[in-house]
């Protein structure tokens, strides 16, 4: 009957109605979150409501420009705490403790199956790997749930998507989700939800289905969705706030198209400019970089570092290339200081910076000039997005982006 | 009318670096500086944009309505619109308009939201679109999200 998108925007709705794709439907939200660049206007729009807060579900985590790059930032990041402590905002997260948001909101327990999360970050889909129904929003809308804890929603149709066999060594959910854009386009899941199943992303674990969730919008999608298992149980013990119910969709669930895909012939997989969906194989690419980008919320977790430590261990970047390594979370800086790995990425000449989403959106740490190009592990390579107009990004997994540092050229690790 | 093609996203119509304000004013300053840098020079108040395929598609930055709202834009006309800029549009009042149709740049057009009836008086077209469910529409007539819920009672 139903699919997980109907399913919890049916548990959620105010009047306790079952919907299904097409209806219109008031939800209660669990969480809203908002960052440095998208909160400071929420609370300013908040605040024309004239309404009362509700705290408890409003997570604000400073991560696009912090630790500020600018006055201007420097600014805006001041005026996001300084609306923390007047609302007294506890879920509020700063550098040195927080990070890139969506880590930070799966990290921290607020992201949990069954739970229906908005984010004015429209990566906040990344949700959908721990069962939640996540989405982004904007800022005026963030101020009305902070205020009314309610959003109403399209109930969205659903595509499945299916990925049976065994990955390649070095193939990763980034390649994955890649190739599925390179198939189904950047507006291939517009207005939809998607929801993934298979053997390959049964084995993959909980790091890689949150690279894939979190790209789901790059295909235009409302949520992506993977049914939660033991792994995510397994990861939310002694980490999640509060009770939590999974959600599965029905046998008979209606899906409004299905796609399957074989693992074993996925190839390590690149995208280059301008958009997500221009997809290749890393191997088939001759391309010279000046730039190799490791982080962000797409591909900068420990599982990430460890990945692209093993590869570049022993090695030396190569010269005239700057590899830039940026752990996601405070939590996983630590822990790859624990592990050595900040180590090995310097050793290898590679640049480690703290948490931040810096260069990703052509922030800062990593801004590219004219005609420069970039390896990133990120998750859009639209025009300028890391900086000049004419610059370029690729977008590959952190397995392709350690070894196009060391090699200089875009390079499938097999290769190296 | 301005013409743009298909997968206009929001790092086009106002990149990142430019995002430490919230001011429309201010951030039209810089709508589409990177691929049309005659644009915020030569817009001018009630200028269309026409789009084509998944408008507004990428970052959920508000920053990209309210730069166009800045700007003078008077709405958007595209044949589909990221669901998240959708959104953001009519809940700051810039009404989207989803419709395929025919024009080019410097043409003048005519909307009609209630009748949901779009005239190009410069080649004669005119092309109808499905008007937004009542409520979005209250919504973009209140002049978005925050009037509409002032105007209900609590």
């Amino acid at each position: 009957m139903s699919t997980i998108a109907e399913k919890i925007l049916s548990r959620k709705s105010v009047e306790g109605e079952r919907v299904s794709a097409g209806e219109i439907v008031a939800c209660k939200i669990d969480y809203v979150m908002v960052n440095d660049v998208t909160g400071v206007p929420a609370f300013e729009v908040f605040e024309e409501l004239n309404h009362s807060m509700q705290r408890e579900s409003v997570v604000a985590i400073a991560d696009h420009y912090v630790p500020n790059k600018d006055l201007a930032s420097a600014k805006q990041a001041k005026a996001l705490q300084d609306y923390c402590i007047k609302y007294g905002i506890e879920n509020y997260y700063w550098p040195g403790d927080g990070g890139v948001c969506h880590q930070v909101m799966i990290e921290e327990g607020f992201a949990a199956p069954g739970r229906l999360i908005v984010g004015a970050d429209s990566h906040t889909c990344s949700y959908g790997a721990l069962g939640a129904f996540s989405t982004g929003i904007g800022s005026t809308e963030a101020a009305a749930v902070m205020a009314t804890g309610e959003l109403w929603f399209k109930v969205p149709e659903t595509q499945r998507f299916i990925v049976d066999g065994k990955l390649r060594r070095y193939v990763s959910g980034k390649d994955i989700i890649l190739h599925i854009l390179g198939d189904i386009s950047v507006s291939g899941s517009l207005y939809r939800a998607q929801e993934f199943y298979g053997s390959a992303i049964e084995s993959l674990p909980l790091a890689d289905r949150i690279t894939i969730c979190n790209m789901a919008i790059e295909a235009g999608a409302k949520a992506g969705i993977i049914p939660p298992d033991d792994k995510v149980f397994e990861y939310l013990k002694g980490r999640v706030r509060g009770d939590y119910t999974p959600v599965y969709a029905d046998k008979d669930a209606e899906y409004e198209d299905t796609f399957r895909y074989d693992a074993e012939t996925i190839p390590s997989t690149v995208a280059a400019p301008f958009l997500p969906d221009n997809t290749s194989p890393a191997r088939d690419l001759d391309v010279v970089i000046d730039q190799a980008y490791l982080g962000s919320c797409t591909n900068g977790r420990i599982e990430d570092l460890r990945i692209a430590a093993a590869i570049v261990n022993g090695r030396k970047v190569k010269r005239n290339v700057r590899m830039i390594v940026v752990p996601a979370t405070q939590q996983v800086y630590l822990q790859a200081i624990r592990e050595g790995l900040l180590e090995i990425f310097a050793s290898a000449g590679a640049f480690v910076s703290g948490p931040t989403c810096g260069a990703c959106l052509g922030g800062y740490m990593g801004v590219l000039d004219a005609g420069e190009v970039c390896v990133s592990s990120t998750n859009r390579n639209f025009v300028g997005r890391m900086g000049h107009k004419d610059s370029l990004v690729y977008l590959a997994s952190p397995a392709v982006v350690a070894a196009s540092a060391i090699a200089g050229k875009i390079t499938d690790p097999e290769d190296l | 009318m301005w013409k743009f093609g298909d997968n206009v996203d929001t790092d086009q119509i106002i990149p990142a670096e430019y995002l430490v304000t919230g001011d429309p004013k201010e951030l039209a300053r810089y709508a589409f500086c990177k691929v049309r840098g005659e644009f915020a020079k030569e817009v001018r108040e009630g200028d269309i944009i026409v789009g084509g395929s998944n408008f507004g598609s990428g970052s959920s930055r508000e920053h990209a309505p309210r730069a166009l709202i800045g700007a003078g834009i008077s709405c958007v006309i595209a044949a589909s619109f990221a669901r998240i800029y959708f959104r953001n549009s009519i809940n700051i009042g810039l009404p989207p308009i989803e419709c395929k149709i025919r024009a080019e740049d410097g043409d003048i057009l005519e909307v009609d939201l209630g009748k949901g009836l779009i005239r190009n008086t410069t080649s004669g077209e005119s092309f109808n679109f499905k008007p937004l469910p009542g409520f979005l529409q209250e919504m973009v007539d209140a002049g978005g999200l925050i009037e509409w819920l002032r105007s209900k009672p609590q």
